[in-house]
Order: structure tokens, then C-alpha cells, then sequence
């Protein structure tokens, strides 16, 4: 049966060449010498030294990292109250519930923005730092949700119970049986969160204002004039970021199974 | 009047449409080993839950010590209970495990140090205190289940199945070490069982349960030999449950006689046939079937007998081991675990034979 174990062979082959090739050429520019992207001018780490030079990058990294993490921060409240209240619901509209808090991730990212900006006009809100932590936020407790809500299910509830019948209130309850075996998905819903926070563009364009931008909008504004080795280390450094942050929620995932057990 | 340590007063509890408890009511006395005995949905978890305050009944009291703590939460009910699933918390180490409890009331940490080794000392896990959950057999966390109820000194500790996950070796072991260890303590014990000769081994009183009723309460004595009700005749002491001139008697297997030939006339006889044998448990049981279709069990030592299968035999009982018990109403799904299957047949001729009769 020699055709069938070459064809997912080639079926990875072609998968690696569309997904990765486009990426591994833009990490290999970035360390061109050569000022013309299409040129290969030797190894030259000159294009990180002036991206770190760049005050205005700089400043979009910090309120990148800001924004992403104060909204991961607040998502991560908000979502694992949710999925735990949901978890204790005993009605009919739980899947209702349940289905409207994870709609966010599949609206079309353009719709959200663009009703966050109506929102925050209605408001009379000035786009700034406020309005994208809070759309941000949005678009982070899903992620956190759905974390929380699977650990959730695989918990068992007489943990709880028992901590009650050993002489805890809820209160201490919570914070030393439920939350501490909740934590690794939190982190890992986190993680997942600030990963797509950190790269949002579509979103972040509708609720940024003239004097704060993130990182992704800074390269697409940058993109109007044509690639530059610049922004091909910008890309790098986004792309080890975001890989990291992913790895490391992989790792919380698994981190969350074993003490599951 | 002797002080209870725990009263139920006329506990009701529904399920949405399932009433799973029908007024029960109970008194425990201080120190007592009590069994709530049934087989899996007739209530005795439910009402070990009402107990402990995880669960609110309909309608009823729970007193405990004399204050009534029907509408208490269950953090402030001086009851500890051991979960069937034991319920370890998987992120803390055996020792701060037990020591759960002590940290919640606050005690001193030298003390709950003492506390907690000494009590990991009584149930023979010394030195296991660094070790998560995770890393403990069936019998050492369960072991630990009951350390971290007993360390608290609770007025009532609840078992619920404890030793269901257990293999029968180890069950048999643990029944002996819980029953010397409730003695050592003084501690009242309220535990949960689906399996008789556990509850007759080590209660001091039984309750038989039976579709969210109590059936009887008694010792183990009165309930495997003068059985209320033919559930319990059959529940607890696998009893033949045979009708007679309107009477209906129960005879343990072990009393049946059986013979080729006729016996004298000290015992009431029937004539049947040989249905199937089987050894088990270190007896011969032998099944047969009489005229009227009806199922007997006897038993005896040793591994086969002289009848066959299919043989004509005679069937015996001495009438001073017939003990005349109420008919239960056949229900659905109250079937003997020990005897396979049995009942169901059994339940359709008893209402045959009273449809017989009226």
C-alpha cells in the first residue's frame, strides 16, 4: 500500500509550504544586510538594533503588552465567574447562555469593531487606551470561558462538597479548593487570550485613537509604504512573542490535566 | 430517655417528579455504628446528604444534639462525612489534606502538627504526609478520606460506601479496622451500604431501606432473623419467600432440606424439581422449582449433591424456621444482588396468586 503512506506526506508537505514557507521567509529578511528585500546581503542583526531605536515602535510594544495584559487580567474575572456560575446553573437556558458567551469568536472581527465604535461613540467615550482594553476584553473572555468551562467539567463537585463539610463558607471554599484547581486553565485561557489580543489589528483600528497605537496596527499603518527589513524584525519578534505565549498555554493545559486527575 | 445524639423527624426529599424519600424519621444514640442498608437509588446516600446539610429536605427536622439544624449550612454542622469517591483534594499533600479541618477552626499550628500525625498514625499512614493523592493506592486514600473526617473530632461521621471501590480483601480487613477504630474513638458512625454481610459484621443497628422508606430498624439479629418484611427476608438473609394459606413465610436458604424420599412429619414438605446447582462462597446452592412455579434456594456445605438436575424432589423446612413476614407491594428494580435475577418472577406469582385469591 505504497500510495497511502505517501499522501499525507504530501499532504504535510503542502500544508508546511503554504503555512510556514511565507513565515521562515520573512524571519530569513529580517536578518538581511541588504536594504532591499528581495536581495540577499549577507547575516546582519542591524534592522532588530533600529526597530529598538524606533521610540514610536517602542511605544506601540508597551501599549501592546499594556493593553493585552490589563484586558487578559479582566477577562480572566469575568469568564471564570461565568463559567462557574453557568456550571451551577440548573436551567433550560444554560446552552443559551453558554452559546452567547463564546458568539464573540465567531462574529467577523470587522462587525465588532465597527459596533464597539458606534458603542463608544453613543458613550461619547474618546477612543483611546480605555476603549481598547474594553474591547479587547470582549473578545478575551470566550477564550477564558471555554478554558474554565472544560476544566469545569471534569472536576469533581464533591472536592467542593467536601471542603463545605469539613467547615469551609463558600467564600474560603472557592479560594482554597476550587479556584486553585481552576488556575492552570485560567492561566491557560490567559495565555490564549493575550496571544489574540496581542495581535489584533481589525479590532484595534475601530477603538484606537490618534495618540495610542498597538503593534499590529503600527505595522499595517507602516505596510502603506511598502515592506521594509524593518518591519520584517518587527514581524520576527511578534511572531517569537506569540508562539512563546502559546507554548507556555499548552503547557498550563497539561499542567491542569495532571493535577486533574 | 436516653440522649440522641441524632434525630430525623419525617425527612421528605423529591427529585422533580421522583420522590426519593418518604418521611423517614430516625434516632441515633451517642456512640452508635448505624447502617443504612439498600440497594443503589433507595435514598441512602440522599439521606446521608440531608444529614451532612449538602442537600435541603422538603419537609422533616434534622436534630443533632438537640438543636435542630434542618436549615444549617453545612460548614457549621459538627458532622464530617467520607465521600464514596473519597474526594481527596488532588492540590494539597496527604498532611495538609488532614489538616484541612484544624486550619479552617483555626487551630494552632503546633497542635494541628500533633493532630495530624497522630491521626495519620491511627489509620497506619505514618510518614505518607509529603505525598499528593495522586500517588496513593485505593486503600491508603481512602485511609486518608477518613483520617481528614476524624481529625476533627466530629459529634457524627458519615460514610458512604467507604469500601465500595475496595477488592473483597481489603474490604473484609478495612470492615475490622473501621469497627475497632469507631470503637477507639467513641465517634458516632452513620454508614452507607449496598452489601449485607458488611452491615451485619460491623453495625450495631441496621436500617433496611427500600424505595426512600425505612423498612425495619433493628439489630443485626433482629433483622437477619425475624424479618419484618419479606424485601428484608430477602435483602438481608437471601430468605425463600413462600406462600402459605394466606400467610406469607420466609425461610433461609441454609434451613431448606431437600431429599429423594419423604421426610418425617416434623417438617412441612413440597414436592419440585431440580432447576440448577451452582457452588459459590464455599457452599452448593441448589434451585428448584415447585408445582405451582415458584423458586427455592437451599444451600449446604460441600461441592455437589446426589440429585440431579431435573429429578423430583422433596422440599423441607422446619416450621419454627419460617418466619412469617408482610408482603411488599412488588416494585420495580428492589432485587436481591444475591440471588441473580430471582425476584422478578417471584413478584409477578405473588400478585397472580392474590389475584388467585380475590
Amino acid at each position: 500500500m505504497r500510495n497511502r503512506t505517501k499522501l499525507p506526506a504530501v499532504f504535510l508537505a503542502a500544508v508546511m509550504a503554504v503555512m510556514y514557507l511565507p513565515i521562515l521567509m520573512v524571519v530569513i529578511y529580517s536578518f538581511n544586510a541588504s536594504k532591499l528585500t528581495a536581495i540577499w546581503g549577507g547575516f546582519s542583526l542591524d534592522w532588530y538594533g533600529k526597530l529598538f531605536q524606533d521610540r514610536e515602535i517602542r511605544e506601540a510594544l508597551v501599549n501592546s503588552l499594556v493593553v493585552g495584559g490589563l484586558s487578559c487580567l479582566a477577562a480572566a474575572v469575568i469568564g471564570t465567574l461565568g463559567a462557574l456560575g453557568n456550571s451551577r446553573l440548573r436551567l433550560r437556558s444554560k446552552g443559551a447562555v453558554e452559546y452567547i458567551a463564546t458568539l464573540p469568536i465567531m462574529i467577523p472581527e470587522i462587525i465588532l469593531g465597527m459596533v464597539f465604535l458606534a458603542f463608544f461613540s453613543l458613550l461619547d467615550l474618546p477612543n483611546g487606551m480605555l476603549t481598547l482594553v474594553i474591547a479587547h476584553t470582549a473578545f478575551c473572555i470566550p477564550y477564558i470561558y471555554m478554558m474554565v468551562k472544560a476544566r469545569l467539567v471534569g472536576m469533581d463537585h464533591s472536592l467542593e462538597e467536601a471542603a463545605r463539610d469539613l467547615g469551609a463558607t463558600p467564600v474560603r471554599t472557592f479560594f482554597t479548593v476550587t479556584l486553585p484547581l481552576l488556575l492552570p486553565a485560567v492561566a491557560s485561557g490567559c495565555l490564549l487570550a493575550f496571544a489574540m489580543s496581542f495581535d489584533d489589528v481589525i479590532i484595534s483600528i475601530f477603538v484606537t485613537g490618534p495618540k495610542v497605537t498597538t503593534l499590529p496596527v503600527k505595522i499595517y499603518t507602516q505596510m502603506k509604504t511598502g515592506v521594509t527589513p524593518e518591519i520584517n524584525a518587527l514581524c520576527t519578534v511578534m511572531l517569537g512573542v506569540t508562539v512563546m505565549v502559546l507554548l507556555l498555554s499548552g503547557l498550563f493545559r497539561r499542567l491542569g490535566r495532571r493535577t486533574g486527575q | 430517655m436516653e440522649e440522641m445524639i441524632l434525630s430525623l423527624r419525617g425527612i421528605r426529599k423529591s427529585f422533580g417528579d421522583a420522590e426519593v424519600l418518604k418521611g423517614i424519621s430516625l434516632d441515633v444514640k451517642q456512640g452508635e455504628f448505624i447502617t443504612l442498608l439498600g440497594s443503589s437509588g433507595c435514598g441512602k446516600t440522599t439521606t446521608l446528604r440531608i444529614i451532612a446539610g449538602l442537600e435541603q429536605p422538603d419537609e422533616g427536622r434534622v436534630i443533632l444534639e438537640g438543636k435542630d439544624v434542618t436549615r444549617e449550612e453545612p460548614h457549621k454542622r459538627d458532622v464530617n462525612t467520607v465521600f464514596q469517591s473519597y474526594a481527596l483534594f488532588p492540590h494539597m499533600d496527604v498532611a495538609s489534606n488532614v489538616a484541612y479541618g484544624l486550619k479552617i477552626r483555626k487551630v494552632p499550628k503546633e497542635e494541628q502538627k500533633k493532630r495530624v500525625k497522630e491521626v495519620l498514625q491511627l489509620v497506619q499512614l505514618e510518614g505518607f504526609g509529603k505525598r499528593k493523592p495522586s500517588e496513593l493506592s485505593g486503600g491508603q486514600r481512602q485511609r486518608v478520606a477518613i483520617a481528614r473526617a476524624i481529625v476533627n473530632n466530629p459529634r457524627v461521621l458519615l460514610l458512604d460506601e467507604p469500601l465500595g471501590a475496595l477488592d473483597l480483601q481489603l474490604r473484609r480487613q478495612m470492615q475490622l479496622e473501621l469497627k475497632r477504630l469507631q470503637k477507639k474513638l467513641g465517634i458516632t458512625f452513620i454508614y452507607i451500604t449496598h452489601d449485607q454481610e458488611e452491615a451485619i459484621n460491623m453495625s450495631d443497628r441496621i436500617v433496611v431501606m427500600n424505595a426512600g422508606s425505612f423498612e425495619q430498624v433493628g439489630t443485626p439479629d433482629e433483622v437477619y432473623h425475624h424479618p419484618r418484611t419479606s424485601f428484608v427476608a430477602k435483602f438481608v438473609g437471601s430468605a425463600n419467600i413462600i406462600h402459605e394459606e394466606g400467610k406469607t413465610l420466609a425461610v433461609r436458604s441454609e434451613n431448606l432440606l431437600f431429599a429423594k424420599q419423604g421426610a418425617s412429619d416434623k417438617y412441612c414438605v413440597r414436592n419440585g424439581a431440580v432447576k440448577e446447582k451452582s457452588f459459590a462462597g464455599g457452599l452448593l446452592r441448589v434451585v428448584f422449582v415447585l408445582e405451582d412455579g415458584t423458586e427455592l434456594t437451599a444451600s449446604r456445605h460441600g461441592i455437589d449433591t446426589d440429585v440431579r438436575e431435573g429429578e423430583q424432589v422433596k422440599i423441607g423446612w422446619l416450621p419454627e424456621h419460617a418466619v412469617e413476614v408482610e408482603d411488599d407491594l412488588p416494585e420495580e428494580g428492589t432485587g436481591n444482588p444475591g440471588t441473580g435475577g430471582r425476584m422478578p418472577r417471584e413478584k409477578l406469582e405473588a400478585a397472580e396468586l392474590k389475584g388467585d385469591r380475590s
